[in-house]
């Protein structure tokens, strides 16, 4: 029953939504870490994601994709620097780096992943009841 | 036998099988709501159903032309209303509709097959 692929695709849509919703947590928790150097400081974490083609169907079939996680980048924006000289991890010119993370674009972000999620375990939980319905075809 | 009973159920069980297959494609859509560069793609359930039901010549030797068997369940790409900047053409809540359009519509073929399954029965036991 192809109605079983479903779960693979809307699983695969879950597991790439919590590796973005995680990132995004390390994100916020981190964005106030400060550093004393520019290399030291924590760098924006965010997830590439791809189609995932499965090749079981053949390549004549249009075979229907998940979602994959294909790694995890660091963003390359450079970091925030403020003049703290009293700060215990201030360098010697007084200078503190912070991560240059956006705690707004990082909550924006998280709402966006959160209803992914959402979405998926709908269409899931859909599709369980549908399955099961037509398992009980014909049972009288 | 097994004939009458094809004719029996009709149009139902083609019916059920395609909708099963058009909700495996909007799934894999809204899957894939947030990837870079996917295209969404739906199936015509009308020409669909109707290419799966029409007569076709059947191949009983090798060397037979194969026809377009495969035709039946062709994916076709939907046309973005407005396409994100990373290429990708989902519309998360056109794609939840669809979704939900095509649950019902698998529900009433669930439906209809039960109701002809029924008729099937009470015929075979004669009440």
């Amino acid at each position: 029953m192809s109605l079983f692929r479903i779960f693979d695709i809307a699983g695969s849509a879950l597991s790439a939504q919590s590796t973005r919703l995680n990132t995004v947590a390390s994100n916020i928790a981190n964005a106030e870490v400060a550093s004393s150097s520019a290399e030291g400081v924590y760098r924006l974490r965010q997830p590439v994601f791809a189609a995932l083609l499965r090749g079981e169907r053949g390549a004549a079939q249009d075979p229907l994709p998940g979602v994959q996680v294909l790694g995890i980048v660091e963003s390359q924006r450079p970091p925030r620097v403020e003049h703290l000289p009293g700060h215990p991890l201030a360098d010697e010119n007084g200078y503190v780096y912070f991560p240059a993370i956006s705690t707004v674009e990082e909550m924006a972000n998280m709402i966006s992943a959160a209803r992914s999620y959402q979405n998926n375990v709908e269409v899931a939980s859909t599709v369980k009841q549908l399955m099961l319905r037509t398992l009980q075809l014909g049972q009288r | 036998m097994s004939k009458l009973i094809d004719a029996a159920l009709g149009i139902h069980p083609k019916a059920l099988a395609l909708g099963a297959r058009r909700l495996e494609v909007l799934a894999a859509n809204m899957a894939n709501a947030d990837t870079p560069g996917y295209k969404a793609r739906d199936i015509d359930f009308r020409s669909a159903l109707r290419e799966a039901t029409a007569a076709r010549l059947e191949r009983t030797h090798d060397r037979h032309l194969a026809g377009r068997a495969a035709a039946a369940e062709e994916l076709k790409y939907r046309v973005p209303n407005q396409p994100a900047l990373d290429g990708n053409t989902v519309d998360a809540e056109l794609e939840q509709t669809a979704f939900a359009e095509a649950a019902v519509r698998y529900q009433a073929s669930l439906d209809f097959l039960a109701a002809r399954i029924d008729g099937l029965r009470k015929a075979l036991r004669g009440e």
